[in-house]
């Protein structure tokens, strides 16, 4: 059963110095709160994974979290470049470790599959096989055909967003549901950051529920996806990921802005308020 | 009305979207055009984006692939892993639609890196979903500006491949798409020779001359025999674009 505590304890619970950590969330309910808390608590040397590194892993390489980074993407979607990440790549002070989109998607399902390795028809003709190890030629056994394999991704902390949870710990997520509920599954430890907690959750539809029994931790972080969104709760910041780009373009400026706005804030405080959508389904008294 | 040359190579690409295809959209110029086709000529155009939202119709351009405005309109919304295994991974997707920062002869595509891969002179943001999109859709469509910057006779780092390094290259890697078809710039439209699939120019946009394009590109780019003028942008296309952005 997942134990319903607040952020600063399951952080400390579920992610020490060394380990593996993906923080997943498609564009859509990434946990910024969570990665904050991260910062404050002062972990290092991880290996962050998350296929679209976004300001959330900008902050976390810039504030010396990260010795090594597995992902697919990594801009400022519609903006540009993420500059620490880059920064940080250019003068070669982070490890790196490169897939597609459809790459790292089949590995997180092989990792919740209990599986040591993903198929997919991918890769083919690209220059990533010979820059990243973790891509292989595989022959099918029943046709000949040459695919791609990539090995599982078991994370030893997986931390996501979703709308709510209720008081036993049952999340229900919906929207872009991305690689949530993959991850979740492929980790050996997990954290679910929510909106709020209710007392029951009424069905919505498309929506992924986790069972309090496949989560290890509830932890309430209201806003906890600012600047990305939470559905039905808040809309993405566009301006804020718009603006991202001046303060982290420079290491001094992107310093001064996390000390004031994230090491100076106690876990859970709400970040600066962003539009807010209309009331989630379901909730009203 | 006059018009930029910006908007006459988006234009240009939201002619190429028919009325009735699948469309797998990336963010930027892509999805401005894409868009474009859905609210002139083309209502009936499904666009997909990598977040896992298929048939979306944005009222306004969305920043990200996973704006709100993308889920909340759609047809449906599936995972990622969904998205890419069971919709484009099997060749259900009519046109993929890509960016580039370089492009080469044979149409690779490179977002990668520029220079050594371990020792980048700029390291741009990735594969994301470009390279099974390349691989897997009907055909691609990219849309570039051009400068000998971008079209490089070989690119740095093959993201996505177009038609790898020679005629026959894509059926031997077992892709199964046709591959880029068309390459749409701010100066005109590249396709590929139906004999050696190297990119050369089929049109020139208003005002653009052969040499200019040639100029703009770092392998000796060739026209086409029947290299055709485009019909500039008419009044509602115009306004149509500039009500979108």
């Amino acid at each position: 059963m997942a134990q319903v505590v607040p952020l600063a304890d399951a952080v400390a619970e579920v992610v020490h110095d060394g380990d593996s950590v993906a923080l997943e969330g498609f564009t859509h309910l990434i946990p910024f709160a969570a990665a904050h808390e991260i910062i404050r608590q002062g972990r290092g040397g991880l290996t962050l994974i998350r296929m679209t590194p976004d300001l959330v892993y900008d902050q976390m390489i810039g504030m010396g979290c990260a010795r090594k980074l597995v992902f697919s993407w990594g801009g400022n979607p519609g903006v540009g470049s993420l500059h620490r990440f880059r920064d940080a790549v250019q003068s070669r002070s982070l490890e790196i470790e490169e897939h597609s989109h459809a790459g790292m998607a089949n590995a997180y399902v092989a990792g919740a599959s209990g599986l040591p390795f993903a198929v997919l028809r991918g890769y083919r003709g690209t220059d990533l096989p010979g820059v990243t190890a973790t891509i292989k030629p595989i022959t099918c056994p029943f046709t000949g055909e040459e695919l791609t394999a990539v090995p599982a991704i078991t994370p030893d902390a997986g931390i996501v967003h979703a709308q709510r949870a209720d008081r036993r710990g049952n999340v229900q997520l919906w929207g872009i549901t991305g690689v949530q509920k993959e991850v979740v599954l492929a980790s050996r430890r997990s954290l679910v950051t929510v909106e709020e907690i209710v007392d029951t959750l009424t069905p919505v539809p498309g929506a992924v529920v986790l069972p309090s029994w496949a989560v290890d931790y509830v932890s309430p972080a209201p806003g906890g996806s600012h600047p990305s969104y939470t559905q039905g709760y808040s809309v993405r910041d566009n301006a804020f990921y718009s603006a991202w780009d001046a303060i982290s373009r420079d290491q001094s400026t992107f310093l001064s802005w996390m000390r004031d706005n994230v090491l100076s804030q106690a876990a859970g405080t709400p970040p600066p308020p962003a539009a807010r959508a209309p009331e989630a389904p379901g909730n009203h008294a | 009305m006059s018009w930029t040359a910006d908007e006459m190579m988006t234009i240009a690409a939201a002619r190429r979207l028919h009325d009735g295809l699948s469309c797998f959209v990336g963010i930027g110029l892509p999805s401005t055009a894409a868009n474009l086709a859905r609210r002139t000529h083309a209502p009936g155009l499904t666009l997909i984006y990598e977040s896992g939202t298929i048939g979306a119709k944005p009222d306004h351009l969305p920043l990200s692939i996973g704006d709100g405005i993308l889920a909340e309109t759609a047809d449906t919304v599936v995972s990622v892993p969904e998205i890419f295994n069971y919709w484009l991974q099997p060749g259900r997707i009519d046109v993929g639609f890509l960016g580039a920062a370089q492009i080469d002869r044979f149409g690779n595509i490179n977002t990668t890196a520029i220079g050594d891969y371990a020792d980048p002179k700029v390291r741009l943001p990735g594969a994301g979903g470009a390279p099974e999109i390349a691989a897997s859709c009907g055909e691609v469509i990219v849309i570039v500006r051009q400068s000998r910057r971008a079209f490089v006779d070989r690119v740095d780092f093959v993201t996505s491949v177009g038609f790898g390094r020679a005629a026959g290259d894509r059926a031997r890697l077992g892709l199964r798409g046709h591959g880029p078809r068309t390459v749409i710039t701010d100066l005109g439209i590249l396709e590929p020779d139906p004999g050696t699939e190297e990119l050369r120019l089929t049109h020139l946009h208003p005002g653009t001359t052969l040499a200019q394009a040639q100029e703009a590109t770092a392998w000796p780019l060739t026209a086409a025999p029947t290299l055709q003028r485009t019909e500039p942008p008419t009044p509602d296309e115009l306004q149509a674009l500039r009500a979108l952005t």
